[in-house]
């Protein structure tokens, strides 16, 4: 590293060569994170149509393999998949607006990617250790509602249009149930910082994690974050049994496919927050001897991966919710528990010492 | 020139442009989009004066709530931009009288040097640690805490009167309730009756 930097010092004089440096190898960092990313989503759909399958009593894809592997059937499908969808034929409707159209799924998986700019993924692991980050991911995920948006309108369809309006209020109003369960892991942790958010959960064993001070944030932010991805039962944006596809039902080829890397990454994303904010993060369930050899990071993987198969088990699971009752929820259920929790966390924040001591079973401090 | 001041010049001609764009394109929609770009490139001006939070916060406040709103309500008219026009001369003093106190401020800001501006310090560049969230939410809940307190409750009084305004009840309207849909039990909805099967002579 050293040297190369002496490299381009050499190279560009100082005062380029270290900014050039800077941003060549923050670069190859984004590359490392986003090139693992998106083929996790592949591997990601392949997950969902195996755990759906079995779950429904079926085998899911069991054909496409790798040079022939008998025990390798089915796990060439994302592949398969994906050189398809590169072939495909991108049709634009005679009506749409071009640019626009275009533009949609861009606007789309670029606050998906974006976002992870910030998750640490270790102590020392994270691309921008920003004091901000917090707010930087919640800035982040609420653009992502755009893409769908203008896609429904670039369209010029009313079913794309219907599809866009549904997805537009509802991601409005989870986003502030989500904001609010941000605030109370914020004033536990009395930092934005992703990384210090972890780090204010560590003492010993998997107790000190905020998901037991704080499990009804968790829950809000779990259903939320379903609910922020359009994920089922939250997908009436592309109710496929009222309004078709919703906001995609124009787009076909790699134009379709990039709307369905965005809502994978962004499944991705709420996992991984879920697990930094109220699991711990890279943190073992036990500090103890078996559990400390594994590297943290692999912990991470392992959290993400299993508040991924709830999304996965949701969506096999549960019926779709009707658009009003959606709306209910969001409005009159999440957001007051969400109030309810801040004034109640405040106030046991504010509490003398020696009150808050002598609560029995007392999880907050 | 150095490499942070083709940032500041690059994202200043795209929010100089695109700021142009918002008030001279022709499709309200591309208008829209034009002042969520201007946003965008703003905040990361801001960024480059070291105000992280208020960068990310306008991103989170504007583009991401109320610039959405401003696309859903822009794409849901079908404007007519001949009527949208007819007022423009009726407005025209007003606007220009806007205009003219900005250009009045911008040129006090440019020109500074006339006014003394010059006098205050620039301010210290703070280390890394320094949060700015920290220091902002300190001043508003210390120094500026009336101040605060009354934008927020003149900020309740304007939600509580548009929902006021808009909320209407009319009797004739049915309206399912969900919280009586769900405690529905089978009892209620169900009747078991017993029939005697019938015999074959």
């Amino acid at each position: 590293m050293e040297y190369i930097q002496q490299q381009f010092i050499q190279i560009f004089g100082t005062e380029w060569g270290s900014s050039l440096f800077s941003l060549t190898t923050n670069m190859m960092f984004i590359l490392a994170i986003v090139v693992p990313l998106l083929l996790c989503v592949a591997y990601l759909t392949f997950a969902e149509r195996k755990i759906i399958a079995y779950m429904q009593i079926r085998v899911g894809p069991n054909r496409v393999t790798f040079f022939g592997i008998p025990w390798l059937r089915g796990w060439g499908q994302p592949i398969a998949d994906a050189v398809k969808a590169i072939m495909k034929e991108i049709v634009i409707p005679t009506g749409a607006n071009k640019f626009l159209f275009i533009l949609a799924p861009v606007l789309t998986i670029m606050p998906a990617l974006a976002a992870w700019a910030v998750i640490p993924f270790s102590p020392e692991l994270v691309l921008a250790d920003i004091n901000a980050g917090l707010l930087y991911i919640l800035a982040m995920t609420s653009m992502g509602i755009y893409g769908i948006v203008i896609a429904g309108w670039a369209s010029n369809s009313k079913y794309a249009f219907l599809g866009a309006m549904r997805s537009a209020a509802q991601v409005v109003s989870y986003e502030l149930a989500m904001g609010f369960a941000l605030v109370c892991v914020l004033m536990m942790s009395q930092s934005l910082n992703l990384g210090d958010i972890v780090n204010g959960q560590q003492g010993g064993s998997l107790l000190n994690w905020y998901l037991i001070p704080l499990f009804p944030m968790f829950l809000v932010y779990l259903i939320s974050g379903v609910a922020e991805t359009n994920r089922a039962p939250f997908d009436v944006a592309e109710g496929e049994s009222e309004i078709v596809a919703g906001f995609h039902v124009d787009y076909s080829g790699m134009a379709f496919t990039v709307f369905f890397l965005a809502e994978y990454s962004n499944m991705i994303l709420v996992a991984a927050l879920t697990s930094i904010m109220f699991l711990g993060g890279w943190l073992p369930p036990i500090d103890m001897a078996p559990f400390t050899w594994i590297p943290g990071f692999v912990w991470l993987l392992l959290k993400i991966a299993f508040i991924l198969f709830f999304f996965l088990w949701f969506r096999a699971t549960f019926p779709r919710y009707r658009y009003d009752q959606i709306m209910r929820l969001g409005w009159k259920i999440f957001i007051p528990i969400t109030l309810v929790w801040i004034v109640l966390l405040g106030v046991i924040m504010q509490l003398p010492e020696s009150i808050r001591d002598s609560f029995p079973l007392n999880v907050w401090f | 020139m150095n490499f942070q001041d083709i940032i500041f010049y690059t994202f200043a001609a795209i929010l100089v442009v695109s700021a142009l764009g918002v008030i001279t394109v022709r499709n309200p929609v591309y208008s829209a989009l034009l002042l969520v770009v201007a946003f965008i490139t703003c905040a990361g001006l801001w960024l480059l004066l070291e105000a992280e939070f208020l960068a990310i916060t306008l991103v989170l406040v504007y583009v991401g709530a109320v610039m959405v709103l401003f696309l859903f309500v822009v794409m849901m008219l079908d404007i007519n931009l001949d009527r949208l026009r007819e007022g423009f001369w009726k407005w025209f003093p007003f606007g220009a009288l806007i205009a003219l106190i900005m250009v009045g401020e911008m040129s006090m800001v440019l020109m500074g040097r006339y006014f003394g501006l010059e006098e205050m310090p620039t301010p210290s560049p703070q280390d890394a640690d320094y949060s700015n969230t920290r220091e902002l939410g300190r001043l508003i809940y210390t120094d500026y805490v009336y101040a605060f307190e009354l934008a927020a409750v003149l900020l309740l009084v304007a939600m509580v009167a548009a929902i006021a305004l808009t909320l209407r009840h009319r009797e004739d309207k049915k309206s399912p309730n969900p919280s009586k849909q769900i405690q529905v039990k089978k009892e209620d909805r169900l009747r078991i009756v017993a029939i005697p099967s019938e015999k074959k002579e």
